[in-house]
């Protein structure tokens, strides 16, 4: 997995990443963009806030298990306006990498957010997160300590905690791993940021039956921060240096200072409850469907006694509610299976 | 070890198979009316085989007591998503097998004569997959629960967020656990059941999070998927990995009921659960206002009715 996850960062394509999202094939383009955001000398949590806090105190451990490396949590303070701070963290170098776990969180990680996150909310404080992540760590410890219960509850704290919250997704959002400190009243993305339901990877294995056709998954997603701000996941993008975030710090740092500090001075402005309210509005309103006029499925009625034997002697031949054994054997329906 | 995924092709075998199914976990052939009879549960071994939406509102609901709500929600194509099939041929294929607009059914019921709110998915419909109809059909049904203070029931049955509508997949995480948070806080229960297989996004909002988790014998229940699965993370997986019970133990479900006896333990629950009304809150305070601090949440949900008629689009 070390070497995978090494070679799928340090991995280029035709050429340049930074050029190659301007490559007139969008596949490519869109893959050069998923590399960028991958590239292991991005600025993450800790980088940025060496250039954007004017203080930082972090804080360790979820006070049930343990500490997790791959999310580091703390008091800051930006701008002079003191906030808390949640991010993950991946690791430049390998050895940093491979204690950092590749950035992917276990519960522990995902349960000292909330810690710390309440604690904001507390003290009055705003959130600022930074996400960026492959996903939550999957794996046996990680089930056994209820990774979906820790992330499920974190997303449902961050629906309702009583500060502002300004999310920025700064690298890989990576489906449940990320949206669980992802949930806030603005969420801006850096340029070659990219989120997803599931890493591409993943998708082309199940949906075009191989890996390989991860680039493809890319695409059909529509997975870069362009995409997901037309959708309306992503509420506006932070332009990053030319050659990608990964080749100047300081002004990417400075990029996304001024985007946040912009937006916390927005929402401070604003009485709480109409804040939660609007939050609550903000996610309510994500989807995409119609309303088309029908009539209710009826539910057939308990078959009776009389109806019930006739079955049995195969008097009948159409099985109760539809559940016979053909119903729900879509024989070419790969499994809508999302990944970590 | 890999996991072991479902399957999800029947076999082919000598046996006719509009009268005959053989049960995966003990190879035994099983006569469909008897099956049917059983509630889908193996005679021989016990294995619970899936139930379609219907079935499943017809084994926990009091006779007739359904009243569907919302049953026109449909999927629209917000990505243009192909991959070696368009989506939207992948949902009309779904419709047409299963009958079903889209992987979920939500309406109000009784469950032992008390009224509830309840939402149940269907695997058979694109493996239960949650996108935007799913998500936005769960937090009605968190609002309606809400609005007339009774319980909710969801039964799951999912592999997780749809892939095709991307990111406004996961969205409805987000969506979905809102309303529940606001019944928690508003001391409206919600009694999750998850049958097999319940994994991925679905797992990681709203079914983890109920007042009261229940799992059907041996269902899998877990996070993560193919990843694991395609042996990227070395180590042996421990016995009954991701399965109910492995879930028991571990403290994330409270209760492992087999089917049959499924309709009596929510009518136990939905007793015990169901929000006192609050006209008799007030009368046991006299004239004295009753003190609730969440009061706000109830009008809150008042204030989100959902535009109905019309394509929401975030
Ligand atoms: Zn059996």
């Amino acid at each position: 997995m070390v070497d995978r996850l090494i070679n799928r960062a340090g991995r280029r394509g035709a050429g340049d990443p930074a050029q190659d999202v301007e490559s007139a094939d969008p596949t490519a383009a869109v893959w050069a963009r998923v590399q960028l955001a991958r590239n292991l000398r991005r600025p993450r949590t800790l980088e940025l806030l060496a250039l954007i806090a004017d203080d930082f105190v972090e804080l360790h451990g979820d006070r049930f298990f343990g500490d997790d490396p791959a999310i580091v949590a703390g008091l800051a303070r930006i701008d002079g306006r003191r906030v808390v701070v949640v991010g993950q963290q991946k690791g430049a170098e390998t050895d940093e990498n491979i204690r950092r776990n590749f950035g992917m969180p276990h519960p522990e990680g995902y349960r000292k957010a909330m810690r710390v996150m309440e604690l904001g909310e507390r003290l009055g404080l705003p959130i600022v997160t930074f996400v960026d992540v492959p996903g939550a760590h999957p794996g046996a410890e990680s089930e056994e300590r209820g990774i979906a219960e820790s992330i499920a509850r974190s997303i449902a704290l961050m629906t309702r905690l009583r500060t502002p919250i300004v999310t920025v997704i700064t690298g890989e959002g990576g489906s449940g791993g990320a949206l669980a400190i992802a949930v806030g009243d603005v969420v801006l993305a850096l340029e070659n940021a990219v989120y997803s339901v599931i890493s591409p990877e993943g998708c082309a294995s199940i949906l075009w039956r191989t890996p390989e056709q991860a680039p493809a998954a890319a695409l059909a997603m529509r997975m870069t921060a362009a995409d997901q701000l037309e959708l309306g996941v992503v509420d506006e993008v932070i332009s990053e240096p030319r050659d990608g975030a990964h080749t100047d710090h300081p002004a990417t740092a400075a990029a996304v200072k001024a985007a946040v500090v912009r937006h916390l001075a927005a929402l401070e402005r604003r009485p709480l409850d109409e804040l939660i309210d609007a939050r609550y509005r903000r996610y309510r309103g994500l989807g995409a469907f119609t309303t088309l006029k029908v009539e209710p499925v009826v539910v057939p009625e308990r078959p009776g006694f009389t109806e019930r034997l006739r079955n049995l002697l195969g008097g009948s031949s159409r099985a109760t509610n539809g559940t016979g054994p053909n119903a729900g054997s879509s024989h070419d329906e790969p499994p809508a299976r999302e990944e970590v | 070890m890999p996991i072991k995924l479902p399957s999800f092709r029947q076999r082919r075998d000598t046996y006719p198979p509009d009268l005959w199914t053989q049960c995966p976990a003990c190879q035994e052939m099983l006569f469909n009316k008897q099956l049917e009879k059983a509630l889908r549960v193996c005679s021989n071994c016990g294995h619970h085989f899936r139930l379609s939406a219907a079935a499943r509102l017809d084994l926990v609901l009091d006779a007739n007591s359904f009243e569907e709500r919302d049953p026109g929600l449909q999927s629209l194509d917000p990505l243009g998503f192909v991959d070696l099939k368009a989506y939207p041929d992948r949902v009309a294929a779904a419709q047409a097998t299963t009958g079903l607009r889209d992987a979920a059914v939500w309406g109000f019921g009784e469950i032992g004569g008390r009224p509830v709110a309840i939402c149940v998915m269907d695997f058979s419909f694109m493996g239960g997959s949650m996108g935007s109809v799913v998500g936005e059909k769960v937090v009605r049904s968190t609002e309606a629960a809400l609005a007339r203070r009774i319980p909710l029931v969801i039964v799951s049955a999912s592999g997780g967020a749809r892939m095709q509508e991307g990111t406004l997949s996961l969205m409805q995480l987000v969506k979905t656990v809102a309303g529940t948070e606001r019944l928690r806080l508003a001391g409206v229960p919600l009694i999750s059941v998850m049958s097999d297989p319940t994994t991925g996004g679905v797992f990681a909002s709203f079914a983890a999070l109920g007042d009261v988790n229940i799992a059907e014998p041996n269902a899998l229940i877990g996070f993560a998927g193919a990843r694991v699965s395609a042996g990227t993370i070395q180590g042996e997986l421990p016995e009954g990995f991701q399965r109910s019970e492995f879930l028991f133990n571990h403290g994330f479900v409270d209760r492992v009921v087999h089917r049959s006896e499924l309709r009596d333990e929510l009518a136990k629950l939905v007793a015990l659960m169901a929000p006192v009304p609050q006209a008799d809150v007030t009368a046991d305070n006299g004239n004295i206002p009753a003190f609730r601090p969440l009061s706000f949440l109830s009008a809150l949900a008042d204030r989100v009715i959902p535009e109905s008629d019309e394509t929401v689009r975030g």
